[in-house]
Order: C-alpha cells, then structure tokens, then sequence
C-alpha cells in the first residue's frame, strides 16, 4: 500500500517535471498564499501578543480615574480671571471609592512639573505625589534601596524614589542613593529608591514613569499646594487640581467590572456633567482591543483565503489542461486495466502533489516573512506551529478539492475516444 | 478442440450507435471464435466495422446486443469496474502507434498493467526483466520510449502486452506505423511467440500481414463476410476460428 502510494507520488512528480515552469508557476500562486497566510497570522498573534502585555502593564485587574483639564469657556478662561481653573478628581472622590470598594487596594497620585538639579545636570519632569500601595497597583519593582513608606507620608518627609531615566540623567557618574536633588530651586529631597526600567508608559495617561519623581502624597500636597500657575507669555494660567489621578486594584479580574460600575456611579457627575474625569479599565480596553484585533483577524483570513483561492484556481486550471494534454495516457491506462478510482487517484495525487510542493516552499517563506517584517516596520511578530500546520493542510486541501473536478472528468473520459484522442 | 479451448466467443453480436435520428449498424450479427494459440486477423475495408469489432474485443465498448464471452464468462453486461479488471487480467493490447507512457522507462511501462492489480515488486520487476530479454530490449529498461526506435517501442509494447498474462493479445494495425524490415521483424516476433500457446487478434489493413495469420477474418458493412484460413501460415491446418452463421 505504502508503496504503491509512493509509487503514484514519484510518476506523479515525474509528470509535472515534463513542465517544470508550468508546475512552477502554479506552485507559486499556493506558495504565495501560504506564505502570506503564515506572516499575517504572525502579525495578528504579534499584534494580538503586544496588546496584551500594554494593557497587562497597566494592570488588567485595575481601574484608573483621571483628572482631564475640561474644554475650556469664557467664564473659565484663566486670562481673563485670577481665579483658579478647578477640575478634576478630589481628595473626598478618592476617599468615597476607597470607601465603597473595600476589598481594592487605592492610591492617590498627584503630579506636577517642575525643574530638578543635581550639581550641574539639570532636568525639568513630572514629580509624582502617591501612596506606598501604588507600586504594587502598578507591577513596578524598586532596583536600589526602598519604595516610600507610610512613615514618609506621616513625616511629610522630603525623600524621593528616581525613575530610571531620571536617575541617569541627574546622577549620570555617581550612584543616586542617599544624595539629594534640588527641586525648584529651594526644596531637597534625599533619594531613597530607584525603580527599574519600565520602558513603557504604565499609566493610563502619558506620564512617563522612568523620567518621574516619586514623592510621599502628603508631602507633595504640602509642598506644592493644590493650586498650579504657568506663566506663558505675558500671561499666566492657574488651576487647581486636587489629585491627578485615583489607581483602583481590584482582587481580581471577575471583580473589574462591578468596580468598574460602582467608580463610574460614584464619579458619574465628574465625567459625564463637568467632563473632567475620565476612567479608564485596561481590562475592558483589553477586550476591545482584542474584539477589534479579532476582526481584523477575519480580514486578514478572508484575505489569505483569497490568494489561496486563486491559487486553487491556477492548480485546477492547469489540471485541465494536463488532463486534456493526457487524453492518450488516460485511454492508455484504461486500456491496461485502470479502473476509474485508478485514475482519479494519479490526478489527484498530481495536483495534491503540485500544492504540497507550494506548501512546503510556503511554509519556508512565511515562517522567514515575519522575520522580516519584525527587521525592517519593528512590528512584533509570533509564529504559532499550529498556523504553520493548519497553512499547510489547507494548502493540501486546495490542491485536492480543486484537483476532483479535473480528475473527475480524466476518470470518466470514454476510452475509446480517449485511446483515438491525437 | 474442445468446447473448453475457446477462449473468446462473440455470440450474434450487434452494436449499434444512433447518429442524431439515424441508426448506425456497425456491427450486425456477428457471431465467431478465437481459441487458444489461434493467430487471427480481422480485414475489412474502411466501415466495414473492424475497428468496432475490437473495441468490443478488447471491452472497451459493450454490445447492444447478442453475448461476447471471454474465458466462457459472458462481459457483455458487466459494469466499467469489472470490464476494466477483465481488461487487466485477460487482454494484452498492441495498439499502432505503441502507445507507451512517454514519461515513463521501459521498467515503468512494462509494469503498469500489473500495477492496476496491486502486484508491482520484486517479481514484477523480474518477469519485466524477462520480457524485455524475451523482445531483444534486456538492456534498455531504464531508457524513456523517445530514446528508442519504432520498432523497439513496439517490441515494450508486445513484452507489456504479455505482463498480465493475457488471454489473447489484441492487435491493431501493430506494424501500421513501421517500414517493410521492421515489420518484418515484429510479424517474426509474433511467430516466435507463438510456441509458448500466445493466441494472437490483429485487426489489419495490410494483405500481406493477414497472410502471416492462420486465418483472416473479413467484415464487410457490418457482417462476416468470410473466413479464410492463410495457406502460408505453418499452422493453418484445423480450424482455430469459425464461423457461426
């Protein structure tokens, strides 16, 4: 059995090599389709891959409200008045979520911009204002010393933890720890931590974490006071901003969404009314991105089943026409004793043959595409075995479900009009 | 000869085809015997139904009515699966133009009549092997069929008409394409095969390869017409092939 199979396999290439190019030119279209279904997939399970990881960064069983500075109007318009522009979260905000979701971990975080110096460097960053349980809502992980403490916060202590940009910037020949930074001119804060490389933006807005500086809340709320003025030109803006941010972790997953609820309930006038809070849940950010990615992974089937199609085509196409080419051959071979099965059978195994070969060079190419792809756009890219077999069994399939029709009608030819056919 | 040395029998045979309204009667009561080791030609001028008449030989075509028997079973009725296995086992073909797999060597050739019936292998190899030899081609079994001459393809062809151990070898015009030597050269092959009890049907135009036969068998408009038994042939005392009226 085995080697009458193997058998009709070799007589099967030996007639497509009396056509090299045309065998060739018909691989080519399901190497080409192969190939591509491999690299999409590659990039979608990529994309789909990267995703997770941004929003896993954020935590996906946290939910974060933030301040949003609203659209501004004529009555708030700061060049125009002395008073302050208020928006945003409020302390009671964070106190009545901490209040109503009991079993979440809550860290308020403040932030401001001001000019740091150490020595001769010089940096003007974000210095956050947070609570010692922010490091655990945000998978951050210290390299050097320690995290602020609740004792930090009590003492409104002047000491500061350094991202890791920040730290390189300020002290880029001396080891940070213990030394003090100059904040603003006239403030110093002894460095007590460094934190690892993030190398990414954890939060669900732009702060830059590896550039910040972490202060203990209170101490940043005493320091820097609720109100902010920025100079601008001849004119100057002022706004006063409670916390910049509120960072839920909820125990778990399945509790995201009735937190998600109860911070939306309880923030419901902010967001909706003033518009200047917004919540973010990574999670539900997660499934979008994941309910759009899956779409986008249906286009880029349908597209691959496409090329596969045609390719199809081409192998039926030429199918035909060896089947016409080999009228004689078919006579010959019924003459000598090929039943119709015997007959399906060799072009079957010709066309199957013809795209296995596509499949094979295909799986070559696709598995080398991603490669490339991740080389010259820096797109991640993923190669799931389970891709590569599945391209390749289909490209299998195509070269048999378009090999019946031509076989079909090889195995059913009359042998005497076959056997006269010139 | 025995009722059992009749090895294909066509019993009041008739095959007719409809040509739109018109009814063509290529073959109209033909009745006739082939026993072993006979060497039968079929003559006829063109329309006389010859090449009909080996069609059916050869199951390749069914009567429309009347019996043909090969080996005493009737296969006038039999289905394209079991004409095909009755093709196989029983009938060796000789065609004209040779008609060898142009893709395939000689090997190759020679053992796809057994192939069909699952018995390629080592001794299939070896009776091709012998075949070949018995031809005069032992050396040539890797060679492609382009690379021989006219007469050489058709010797594979008559070594692969014997791979299955026919019944009967079924011949149409086998020397048609060649020139007058090798001609010849295949009719002396027939003859040598002949004492190893090969019966031989060859459907000829050619009076001087009906002359090599025992008998010749002439159609005329569908219908025997006559049978004659070849003085020349060493064998033509007793007679192979009758006529039924």
């Amino acid at each position: 059995m085995i080697r009458d199979t193997w058998r009709i396999v070799r007589l099967g290439l030996k007639s497509l090599l009396l056509h090299k190019l045309r065998s060739a030119l018909t691989t080519a279209g399901i190497l080409f389709g192969v190939a591509s279904v491999i690299a999409m997939l590659a990039v979608g399970e990529g994309a789909k891959q990267d995703a997770l990881e941004r929003f896993q960064a954020m935590g996906v069983t946290n939910l974060i409200a933030r301040s949003k500075k609203p659209a501004e109007t004529a009555s708030s318009s700061s060049a125009s008045t002395w008073s302050a522009l208020a928006y945003g979260l409020l302390y009671s905000d964070a106190d009545l979520i901490e209040a109503s979701i009991p079993s979440a971990d809550v860290a308020r975080v403040r932030e401001v911009k001001r000019p740091m110096m150490r020595g001769e460097n010089f940096h003007t960053s974000i210095i956050v204002g947070t609570e010692p349980s922010f490091l655990g809502i945000t998978n951050m992980e210290v390299r050097e010393g320690r995290w602020l403490s609740d004792v930090d916060d009590r003492r409104l202590a002047n000491v500061c933890v350094l991202g890791a940009t920040l730290a390189r910037l300020l002290f880029p020949l001396e080891n940070p720890m213990d030394q003090t930074v100059l904040v603003s001119g006239d403030d110093r804060y002894r460095v007590v931590g460094i934190l690892t490389e993030q190398g990414r933006t954890a939060g669900a807005g732009s702060t830059p974490y590896d550039e910040c500086m972490f202060v203990p809340l209170h101490t940043h709320q005493r320091r820097f006071g609720d109100v902010n003025t920025t100079r601008s030109g001849g004119s100057f803006s002022r706004e006063r901003v409670e916390l910049a941010e509120v960072k839920v972790k909820m125990p778990t997953s399945e509790d995201v969404s009735d937190g998600a609820q109860v911070m939306r309930d309880l923030l419901q006038k902010s967001i909706k009314e003033k518009g200047d809070v917004i919540v973010t849940v990574p999670l539900e950010l997660l499934k979008q991105e994941e309910e759009s990615k899956r779409m986008f992974n249906i286009v880029l089937a349908v597209i691959a089943s496409i090329s596969l199609l045609v390719g199809g085509i081409g192998i039926m196409n030429v199918m035909l026409a060896t089947v016409t080419e080999r009228t004689r051959e078919i006579g010959i071979r019924r003459a000598l004793g090929a039943k119709k099965k015997h007959i399906v059978q060799q072009f079957l195994v010709e066309s199957g043959v013809l795209s296995a070969l596509g499949g094979v060079v295909g799986v070559t190419l696709g598995v080398a595409l991603p490669f490339l792809i991740t080389l010259w756009f820096q797109q991640k890219t993923i190669i799931l075995p389970q891709h590569v077999m599945l391209a390749f069994g289909i490209s299998a399939a195509v070269g048999v479900v378009f090999g019946l029709y031509p076989a079909w009608r090889a195995a059913n030819m009359d042998p005497v009009d076959a056997l006269r056919h010139e | 000869m025995s009722e059992r040395d009749i090895i294909a029998e066509f019993v009041d045979v008739h095959r007719h085809y409809k040509m739109g309204e018109n009814i063509v009667r290529a073959l109209n009561g033909v009745s006739m015997q082939v026993r072993k080791g006979d060497y039968l030609t079929i003559m006829g001028r063109s329309g006389s139904g010859k090449s009909t008449m080996l069609n059916l030989l050869g199951c390749l075509d069914r009567p429309t009515t009347g019996e043909y028997r090969v080996g005493g079973r009737d296969v006038s009725k039999l289905d394209d699966d079991a004409l095909s296995n009755v093709r196989g086992h029983e009938i060796g073909f000789i065609f004209q133009s040779f008609n060898l797999i142009p893709q395939l060597t000689v090997l190759e050739n020679l053992e796809v009549p057994l192939f069909y019936q699952g018995r390629v292998g080592a001794e299939s190899r070896k009776k091709a092997e012998y075949l070949a030899d018995r031809v005069g081609l032992g050396q040539r079994l890797e060679h492609k069929p382009l690379e021989l001459s006219g007469g050489q393809q058709q010797r594979v062809a008559i070594a692969r008409a014997l791979m299955n151990d026919p019944l009967f070898l079924l011949a149409d015009e086998a020397t048609g394409n060649l020139d007058s030597s090798t001609e010849s050269e295949i009719l002396d092959l027939f003859d040598d095969l002949r004492p190893d009890g090969v019966t031989i049907v060859m459907v000829t135009h050619n009076p001087a390869v009906a002359e090599r036969a025992d008998r010749t068998l002439w159609l005329k408009d569908g219908e025997v017409e006559k049978l004659i038994e070849n003085k020349r042939s060493p064998a033509a005392a007793g007679g192979r092939a009758e006529e039924h009226a």
